[in-house]
């Protein structure tokens, strides 16, 4: 059996799990952030009360932290409400961050549970061994009266990442791989484990970035199978005992696909498709690709050490006139630990732009908004069209490197010649 | 629910993401009228004020990746939409639009076979899509027994009212 039918199968309480079975399995933490005022619509359109469980689920406000206009400011109102009324246990307001990092950093997030937001990149949590997916605010809102959902078993697809990561190649750049080469739906309903010596080595931010980009593919979830790094982090944190679960040798996975982690290059994913992964090389030997604004940040490519390989590509430099680079932590932790550090000082130096840890820009809502016919180089997840404001203007996803590195000279440059 | 569906259709590509079919700049809004007179507006800002009203929207590949947002379906079912048919759907938003009782059915290369207007008959019991323009038959996938649950319900809603006695 696979470590996510183990986790399936335990949380449905049953003795043994098929794939493709349909079961219904205990939610150990559900999140609901900012965009989901219908969740609460929909819990008390289907008669919801009360929440099931209130240290089991919480809100985190990171779409819109802090509001950007009237209508946001309400729905947080509503919440907090919500929050208030069903006295939950733990509340992430808009001077916490990005969902998926807040609840890590909280101890939320552990081996072995399932955990359900309100997020397509929830996938992010299998970086702990964790069971993580996304749902929408009607979903959402059944497990907040039940505790439960329904789940079909999925079938598991190897990517084995094999070998040490050159220099100027970050987990953004491996996944990017990854992604040209699964495509956008080449994992739709199935899970991703990913394993191989380059994910045993990998730090905790690394696999965060890898795991949340599993849904770019279409995955229900992801999977790695918890290392020392993992287990340091989780151990000062969880606030509930937990198990870690295990992959039975001879596993039968239903593909695989192996790659040369040390044969890759830094990579672009190019406007306006997450598949459309080119090495950066050979983006820029078609001529130069000029850009108006940098952005790092994000539940992908916005923790310390992105911002770091950032800060230490940027210190003593500046980004050239008419351009813009918006750096936004992931969460306060992030920002505290990149303060400290001096990272924030180097980086609004070379004329960065900072804003509150949150989701900022990724999705078009505030903070970084792009005009019709601008382009973007981002350490973010999506370049669908009209993903980072007008449907005319062009995404460009790159490790935080790459980002930085491009805004340098405000082209898209290989992050190699600085490091 | 209604087992054969008629309706006049849209055609839209593969990889149609949620950014497209509901942008994040409207996600503060609520009013489920409202929403979905923004649909769709990242593929062409004039389709949901033409939409026909029990009409059906034809895409290509894994229709609805992208964000978990629950905009999608509720703009699409605002706009009129019944039914979208495509060669995949990404699975959140398989999902949220079963529990919202909006049909997502995979007909697979229908996108290429039909035509904006053209007016389709979907039969849910025979997996079939029929042109009533040309008399073409296209085969479709049947929902499965989960799906169908809550689709005959009348989406998740219903069901977890009967179910909380409510």
């Amino acid at each position: 059996m696979h470590a996510i039918e183990k986790i399936l199968m335990k949380n449905s309480g049953k003795s043994s799990i098929q794939t493709g079975e349909i079961v219904s399995a205990k939610i150990d933490f559900a999140e609901i952030n900012d965009l989901y005022l219908q969740t609460v619509y929909s819990f008390y359109e289907m008669g919801g009360v009360k929440v099931w469980d209130n240290t089991r689920c919480a809100f985190v406000f990171d779409h819109y932290a802090p509001c950007p206009d009237i209508k946001s400011a309400e729905n947080h109102k509503a919440m907090r409400e919500f929050a208030v009324k069903n006295n939950l246990k733990y509340h992430f307001d808009t001077n916490t961050g990005v969902c998926h990092q807040v609840l890590a950093e909280a101890g939320l997030i552990y081996p072995g549970m399932i955990v359900v937001e309100t997020d397509s990149h929830t996938t992010t949590q299998g970086a702990f061994g964790a069971m993580g997916t996304g749902c929408g605010a009607t979903d959402m809102a059944t497990i907040l009266m039940t505790g439960e959902l329904w789940f079909r078993v999925p079938e598991v697809i190897e990517v084995r990442l094999e070998g040490e990561a050159p220099k100027g190649v970050y987990p953004k750049d491996v996944v990017l791989a990854v992604l040209g080469r699964i495509r956008a739906d080449g994992a739709v309903y199935k899970a991703i484990d990913f394993t191989g010596s380059y994910v045993e080595g990998l730090n905790v931010a690394g696999r965060m970035t890898i795991c949340n980009m599993a849904v770019e593919m279409g995955a229900k979830t992801a999977y790695m199978q918890p290392n020392q790094n993992v287990l340091d982090y989780v151990s000062k944190r969880a606030v509930r005992p937990y198990e870690v679960q295990f992959t039975d040798k001879g596993y039968h996975y239903a593909e695989s696909y192996v790659f040369d982690v040390s044969a890759l290059e830094p990579e672009l994913a190019c406007p306006s498709s997450v598949e459309n992964v080119h090495t950066l090389r050979r983006v820029i030997s078609n001529g130069d690709v000029k850009l108006n604004q940098g952005y790092i940040g994000s539940c992908t490519g916005g923790r310390v050490e992105d911002i770091e390989i950032a800060a230490k590509i940027l210190k003593g430099k500046h980004i050239p006139e008419y351009t813009r680079l918006v750096v936004i932590p992931a969460s306060r932790e992030v920002m505290l630990e990149c303060i400290a550090k001096g990272y924030i000082t180097d980086l609004m130096n070379a004329g960065a732009t900072i804003s509150t840890p949150g989701c900022g820009a990724c999705l078009g809502a505030h903070e970084g908004i792009l005009a019709p016919g601008e382009v973007c180089i981002t350490s973010t997840n999506r370049n669908f069209p009209g993903r980072m404001g007008s449907t005319e203007a062009s995404m460009y996803l790159a490790s935080p490197a790459t980002v930085a590195a491009s805004m340098v000279y405000g082209k898209i440059t290989d992050p190699r010649e600085f490091l | 629910m209604q087992k054969v569906l008629t309706g006049k259709c849209i055609v839209v590509g593969d990889n149609i993401d949620t950014d497209q079919i509901y942008p994040g700049r409207f996600l503060a809004i609520t009013d489920p009228k409202e929403i979905g007179s923004h649909c769709l507006c990242g593929v062409s800002e004039d389709i949901a004020a033409n939409f026909p009203e029990g009409g059906i929207v034809v895409a290509g590949r894994n229709f609805g990746c992208g964000s978990s947002r629950e905009h999608a379906p509720i703009a699409l079912l605002n706009m009129g939409a019944v039914a979208v048919l495509a060669d995949s759907f990404a699975r959140i938003f398989f999902r949220n639009a079963v529990n919202l009782g909006l049909l997502p059915v995979v007909c697979k290369d229908i996108s290429r076979n039909v035509k904006a207007g053209d007016t389709l008959t979907l039969d849910l019991e025979a997996g079939t899509v029929k042109n009533d323009e040309t008399g073409e038959v296209f085969p479709c996938e049947k929902l499965g027994e989960q799906a169908m649950n809550i689709l005959e319900a009348g989406g998740i809603k219903p069901l977890m009212r009967a179910k909380f006695g409510k």
